[in-house]
């Protein structure tokens, strides 16, 4: 009786509240297209490119989500493996296809360990996972640096003098992956209409999908939306909750581990202490972007998201050049915007589950005024 | 059905919370197939020997119990309800334990999906099987089909109304193979009419299978329609027991609240026929497990008017409702004044006060010291306590007066503390509660709401907290609203008493009134 009878004008309604940040999104692009001048062919290639680029790291997010721990920030963490990982490799000259299934395997390891340590402390921050996984982040950052300034040339051996700092121990700001740049992608890649497709990488990327769809259907996804929807009636049915959350940051962190070498492949080059240190957040936003929420996020948000952020970012120098003559606006642009998107987001999540509780009010105030016309 | 041994046997069980015993010697035997009904008012102890039944980490870190619980000849110590599942008992709890955005099918097979044997798992075990989707239909269609009650199994728990809910609470338990033995608490409290008809006849069903089912409710036509012998508990003894087809509904209703020792004399006044302080109508209030629906209520100046009723029944939600701690809707006059709903402070403003059920959440500031926790709201509320300093331009806390106003309360109140600096977290639940007390008698308030002030706190205390309320009602003319399980509680200290069933006032009694009376009425329409 009632609740059936909405309007179509209230759905839609709902529709557009429940997706405001990308309707947003495709809104501020269509504005900026134009004023950008670009041709569709850069246009795509350039779009092409970052999806290759982007689109494995944030699929790296989307287990701990089903599992009910949040934005998982810890994502960094694989981030940082994976760069220590290339370091190696690195100054061991192994480039190429050898040197990226290298530093991957390496990556593993560290991830791994990275992940079962963030997973535990999470354990202990039920609830508080984001915040608590960015801070974790901000934390083993310290490690990292301490690690590759001051122990790596002095205690762990590295010897190369294009990595080495002249002072003989520590490793250079930026570390030079020319030599494996692209060469996943290039890997069967061909071109249509102009547009260059990176077919190793993105069949990867696609094997990574069929990866988690399938894994929703194994006994351990089940195991874990049932933790991330109610961990107390997960325990009452006899399920380990503590282990399987551990697992699925674990998960995240060896993922974005492998998302980060296929990252910096494509790059070519590594900010040695900085490529980490704000890939969390882009991601985070990009899959917000995409129309994924804190406690809900698909693979469509994944490419939705990847597509819509970095179509702006393309976009935003150029249309931000038009309007204030001054191209370093992007940049500036993409954090705020970033940041912006997160909250927004977060805000979003808290203002549902309230809206959610008045209407169970509403509807106790409509049966008593049907039970009194009555 | 006739086998030698029972399928279940309690033997002299006996349980104490931390010196304050709550089951006394229970002894009871449940023959295979047979249905027990066990009644009783709330705290009678019905659930805590549930509890116990059923394993529970509770009983075990509360120190155990005494006795022996005998299934099939065997002494068992049930270390966790795992254990208890094991041995064939399922439990179908008050509160939902289900995963709202699972379907029903899924729900059912909650950790013990049937799997598909995948590559991937010989390397990292069994948790990587897929599951067989297949089979888990089967299997929960066929519990379905035991309950013989139907459901959809591919339905989205949160997408059910709460009586499929609570059937899929009893397929999940059918479901497992080694059930012998389920006990359902309160599984009709839920449930529309046609719901509970289907349940009585799916329990009829279990029981000709040779299921055995302890079932509590406080519907007590229930009872006599399904059990073949019910048990009656009252203050944490088992009263009486008897055959379901000898017994009534009276009968049962006055074992359930008539109290073994003769109370003593209360000097029971006659209601003050005043004119009412506050009118309340048409309220509801969105307070989960305690909705309050289309209540009207009028309060008479200077009297204690009680407000009684079974748990969940929504006596807890009317005092949240007027006070502004949870949703409600609808008009509430005090002393001819509107009071706004949904604002906490509009109320205080107006000279209410509140003392709540959730002492340590809602009514003491726990790791604050004892004069913080009784001056607070005075302070906030009043301005009390505050001596004006450069003429008013800057206030500051008279602490002097704080510390005077606390020890005559610790005083008044007997208060077991080691000074008034001591913090409210290290008191003991009475302690605390009269602390509470002393905070809302700060106020001083013209009308006091006070819920379930005498929950958890020992004999002694009790007294004392029934004492104090009387004396505040009786030397400062404060009308008083209490809200309370324990109807002869109510029956001590109250002029008139209200009781509230199925989020709706049920009738309004004088104190006087026998409690078969007050019985009746709690089980008039009970949700």
């Amino acid at each position: 009786m009632n609740g059936k009878n909405t309007s179509t004008g209230k759905k839609i309604l709902n529709l557009i509240g429940n997706n405001a940040v990308p309707i947003m999104f495709i809104i501020i692009i269509l504005i900026c297209l134009p004023m950008s001048g670009f041709s569709s062919t850069f246009l795509l290639n350039e779009i092409m490119n970052r999806l290759s680029r982007n689109a494995f790291l944030i699929l790296s997010l989307l287990i701990p989500i089903m599992a009910g721990m949040g934005l998982n920030f810890g994502m960094t963490l694989g981030a940082m493996a994976a760069e220590i990982a290339l370091i190696f490799t690195s100054d061991w000259q192994i480039w190429g296809i050898p040197g990226i299934v290298l530093a991957t395997i390496m990556s593993i390891p560290i991830s791994a360990l990275l992940g079962l340590m963030c997973g535990k402390i999470l354990n202990a921050a039920k609830g508080r996972e984001m915040i608590t996984s960015y801070i974790i982040s901000f934390f083993m950052n310290g490690v990292y640096q301490l690690v590759v300034l001051y122990m790596m040339g002095s205690i762990i051996p590295i010897t190369h003098t294009n990595i080495k700092l002249p002072r003989g121990y520590g490793v250079r700001a930026s570390v030079d992956l020319t030599r494996i740049r692209k060469s996943l992608d290039n890997v069967l890649a061909f071109n249509v209409a102009g547009v260059r497709i990176p077919v190793m990488t993105l069949l990867i990327i696609a094997a990574m999908c069929l990866v988690i769809v399938w894994f929703r259907r194994t006994k351990l996804g089940q195991d874990m939306r049932a933790v991330g929807q109610d961990m107390e009636v997960a325990r009452a049915a006899g399920i380990d909750v503590e282990g399987t959350r551990i697992i699925s940051i674990v998960i995240s962190t060896v993922l974005a581990g492998i998302g980060m070498v296929i990252y910096l492949q494509n790059m070519g080059d590594m900010a040695t202490y900085s490529s980490h240190s704000q890939i969390g957040m882009f991601c985070i936003a990009a899959l917000l972007v995409g129309g994924a929420s804190v406690d809900k996020a698909s693979i469509g948000n994944v490419f939705l998201g990847v597509i819509l952020f970095h179509t702006m970012f393309i976009l935003a120098p150029k249309a931000g050049a038009v309007i204030t003559g001054n191209e370093v606006i992007g940049e500036y642009f993409r954090v705020f915007v970033s940041y912006g998107v997160i909250t927004v987001a977060l805000v979003m999540y808290e203002t549902k589950k309230r809206r959610a509780k008045a209407s169970m009010g509403a509807q106790l105030e409509a049966e008593q005024k049907e039970e009194e016309n009555r | 059905m006739s086998s030698q041994t029972p399928l279940l046997e309690l033997k002299n069980i006996k349980k104490d919370f931390f010196g304050n015993q709550v089951l006394e010697d229970i002894n009871l035997t449940l023959d295979e197939g047979e249905v027990l009904g066990l009644v009783g008012e709330n705290g009678a102890g019905k659930s805590t020997l549930m509890k116990i039944l059923f394993g529970m980490n509770v009983i075990r870190e509360t120190g155990g119990y005494g006795g022996d619980v005998v299934l099939n000849g065997q002494v068992v110590h049930f270390n966790s309800p795992f254990d208890a599942l094991e041995a064939g008992i399922g439990m179908v709890h008050q509160e939902f334990s289900l995963i709202p955005g699972f379907t029903a099918t899924e729900n059912i097979l909650l950790n013990r999906e049937p799997q598909k044997k995948s590559v991937l798992a010989e390397v990292f075990g069994d948790r990587l099987n897929t599951l067989d989707r297949k089979d888990m239909d089967a299997r929960s269609e066929d519990a379905i089909e035991r309950m013989g009650v139907h459901i959809e199994g591919s339905m989205s728990i949160s997408d059910m109304p709460v009586g499929h809910k609570q059937f899929t609470e009893i397929a999940r338990e059918l479901s497992k193979e080694q059930l012998k033995l389920l006990i359902l608490d309160e599984p009709t409290a839920v449930l529309t009419e046609q719901e509970a008809l289907a349940l009585l006849e799916s329990i009829r069903g279990m029981s000709k299978r040779g299921i055995s089912v302890i079932f509590i409710t406080h519907r007590l036509q229930e009872i006599l329609d399904v059990c073949n012998k019910v048990a009656i508990m009252r203050d944490g003894v088992l009263v009486q027991e008897v055959p379901a087809s000898q017994t009534s509904i009276p009968e049962l209703t006055r074992w359930m609240v008539g109290r073994s020792v003769a109370n003593a004399a209360v000097d029971r006044r006659e209601p003050p026929a005043t004119e009412p302080i506050m009118s309340i109508r048409k309220l509801w209030v969105d307070m989960p497990g305690e909705t309050v629906r289309n209540v009207n209520l009028d309060v008479r100046r200077g009297e204690i008017l009680g407000i009684g009723g079974l748990a969940g029944q929504g006596k807890l939600g009317i005092p949240n409702g007027v006070m502004g701690l949870y949703q409600a809707g609808g008009k509430v006059t005090f002393e001819g004044q509107d009071i706004p709903l949904n604002a906490p402070r509009k109320c205080l403003d107006a000279s209410l006060a509140f003392v709540s059920e959730d002492r340590r959440g809602v009514g003491l500031l726990l790791d604050e010291s004892l004069e913080w926790n009784v001056s607070f709201p005075a302070m906030q509320i009043h301005g009390e306590f505050l001596k004006p300093l450069l003429g008013g331009l800057v206030k500051w806390r008279d602490d002097k007066a704080i510390r005077e106003t606390t020890d005559r309360y610790i005083d008044e109140l007997k208060i077991k503390c080691t000074s008034s600096k001591q913090k409210a977290k290290e008191l003991s639940g009475g302690n605390q509660q009269k602390i509470c007390l002393a905070k809302a008698f700060a106020l001083k308030p013209k009308f006091l709401f006070v819920s379930e002030p005498t929950r958890g706190i020992d004999v002694g205390a009790k007294a004392l907290v029934l004492e104090a309320l009387k004396k505040f009602n009786r030397d400062n003319g404060i009308t008083i609203v209490m809200i309370s399980s324990e109807l002869e509680e109510l029956r001590q200290i109250c002029d008139r008493i209200a009781i509230v069933s199925g989020g709706r006032i049920a009738g309004i009694l004088p104190a006087s009134q026998p409690s078969e009376e007050f019985g009746a009425l709690m089980v008039s329409s009970v949700v």
